[in-house]
C-alpha cells in the first residue's frame, strides 16, 4: 500500500500495471476448490492458538496460478493421482515374513478414512508422536515382518497418497493439548526460531509475509493440509518433512533429517496450524 | 523396466454414434534423457518411452514417435471419432522392450 501513494507520479498506464501487481496479484485469489461435485473448504477463521497471529488461514492452493489450480481440480488431470493408483497396488502387495500385505488387516484403504486429518498425533498406546510415515512403517516392520520404508521414499510417498485421498474434504483437526502439548510447544519453538545464514524462520515468510514474493515465488500459509503434493518442478510427490528440509535448507542452514524429533514436532505443530482447512488429497503446486 | 510404471486413461463410457470424443492418458515414468550425469560424473543411461500407440477395434488411431525432451509422466489428450460400440487400446513402448498397455471399452449411447 505504501508504494502506491509514490506511484501516483506515474501515468495513468503504468499505474494500472504496478497496481495490478502491488494488489491483485499479490494476495490469495477469490476462487472455489471443487473436486468431483465436492467443494474443497480452502479458507477458513484461524484456530484459536493462531490468535494475533493470523486472522485467516488459507490453503496453498490459493496461492498458486489458475492453471495450477484447475489441475488440481480434475482427478485425471492431477497428475498425483497416478501415484494413488501405484499405492493401491502396494497397498494389495504382499511384502514381509508374515506373508500379508496392508489389505490383509485393513481391507480396502477406505479404512484409513480420517486418519489424515488427524495426523500427527501422539498413539494412545506407546504415547509416541506418530504421522503417516510412523504408521505405515510401525506396520510394516510389526506386523508384516517387511523392511521399513523410507520416509521419502516413493512407495511411501505412494501409500500416504492413497491414505490421504481417503480423508478429502474432511476438516483438519489435530489435538494439541493433553499428550500432543509437549510436541505443540516444541513446534512452535521451531517454527519461530530463526535459522541459517539468511536468519529466517518458518514465520518471516509464512506468517509475517504470506501474499508477498520470495524472488519468483508466491509464498503461501505454508499450510500442510494438501500434502503429500505433486510438485511440478519434480514431477514427484513431496512429504511435508520433505518441503522442512528443502524451506530450512533455503535459509543456508543445516537442516533436521526428516523423521527427527524436531521435524516430527514441526509437523505436528504445522498441521494445528491449518486446524480448519480440508485435506485436499493429493494436491497440485509448482 | 524402470520401476513402478503404471498408466492412466480416460475414456467416456459411453459416445453417440460419430461423435468426437476427447481421450486422455498419462503413464508415470522417468523419461530419462541419457544426457544427465549422476553424482559420479558418469552419464545416466537414456530410458524413454519411445512410442506411444492408440487403437479403436484394431484401427490406428495415433501413433506417436517420443523424444528424450518430452518430460517425466507423458501426458497426452486427444480426440478420436467413435463410429460404434468397441474398445481403446493403449500401448506404451518403453527402451528397455518393455510394453505396458490398458484398454478401456465404450458403448453407444
Amino acid at each position: 500500500m505504501k508504494q502506491r501513494t509514490i506511484k501516483t507520479a506515474l501515468t495513468v498506464t503504468a499505474l494500472f500495471g504496478l497496481a495490478f501487481a502491488g494488489t491483485a496479484m499479490a494476495e490469495a485469489v477469490e476462487d472455489t476448490l471443487v473436486i468431483d461435485g465436492v467443494e474443497i473448504t480452502t479458507r477458513a477463521a484461524a484456530p484459536a492458538h493462531l490468535e494475533g497471529a493470523l486472522d485467516e488461514i488459507r490453503s496453498g492452493w490459493l496461492y498458486r496460478e489458475a492453471d495450477t489450480r484447475v489441475m488440481q481440480a480434475d482427478d485425471f488431470d492431477n497428475p498425483g493421482m497416478i501415484f494413488v493408483d501405484r499405492g493401491l497396488d502396494s497397498w494389495n502387495a504382499v511384502d514381509g515374513t508374515e506373508g500379508k500385505s496392508c489389505a490383509s488387516c485393513h481391507e480396502g484403504p477406505e479404512a484409513m478414512a480420517g486418519l489424515r486429518a488427524v495426523t500427527p498425533r501422539v498413539d494412545a498406546k506407546s504415547g509416541k508422536l506418530m504421522n503417516i510415515e510412523g504408521y505405515v512403517n510401525d506396520c510394516r516392520t510389526t506386523r508384516m515382518g517387511a523392511e521399513a520404508w523410507g520416509g521419502r521414499s516413493d512407495k511411501m510417498t505412494d501409500m500416504m497418497a492413497l491414505i490421504a485421498v481417503q480423508s478429502r474434504g474432511q476438516l483438519m483437526n489435530v489435538a494439541i493439548d493433553g499428550a500432543a502439548a509437549p510436541f505443540f510447544e516444541k513446534g512452535k519453538e521451531i517454527y519461530y526460531s530463526r535459522f541459517g545464514q539468511l536468519e529466517l524462520s518458518c514465520a518471516s515468510c509464512h506468517e509475517q509475509n504470506n501474499g508477498n514474493y520470495i524472488r519468483s515465488d508466491h509464498l503461501s500459509q505454508g499450510q500442510t493440509n494438501g500434502f503429500p503434493v505433486y510438485r511440478l518442478k519434480d514431477a514427484s510427490l513431496t512429504t511435508p518433512q520433505g518441503r522442512f528440509v528443502g524451506c530450512v535448507r533455503d535459509t543456508r542452514a543445516e537442516t533436521f533429517k526428516a523423521g527427527s524429533d524436531e521435524f516430527n514436532a514441526l509437523e505436528l505443530y504445522v498441521a494445528s496450524r491449518g486446524n480448519g482447512l480440508a485435506v485436499e488429497g493429493v494436491s497440485v503446486r509448482n | 523396466m524402470a520401476n513402478d510404471v503404471k498408466p492412466r486413461v480416460k475414456v467416456p463410457k459411453s459416445a453417440k454414434a460419430g461423435e468426437v470424443v476427447v481421450l486422455k492418458t498419462l503413464i508415470s515414468h522417468p523419461m530419462e534423457t541419457g544426457l544427465r550425469k549422476d553424482s559420479k560424473g558418469e552419464l545416466v543411461p537414456r530410458s524413454i518411452i519411445n512410442r506411444f500407440t492408440c487403437d479403436f477395434n484394431g484401427k490406428n488411431v495415433i501413433d506417436v514417435t517420443l523424444q528424450p525432451a518430452v518430460s517425466t509422466n507423458p501426458y497426452f489428450e486427444f480426440e478420436a471419432v467413435v463410429p460404434e460400440a468397441g474398445e481403446f487400446k493403449f500401448t506404451w513402448y518403453d527402451d528397455d522392450g518393455s510394453v505396458y498397455e490398458d484398454a478401456k471399452a465404450i458403448a453407444i449411447a
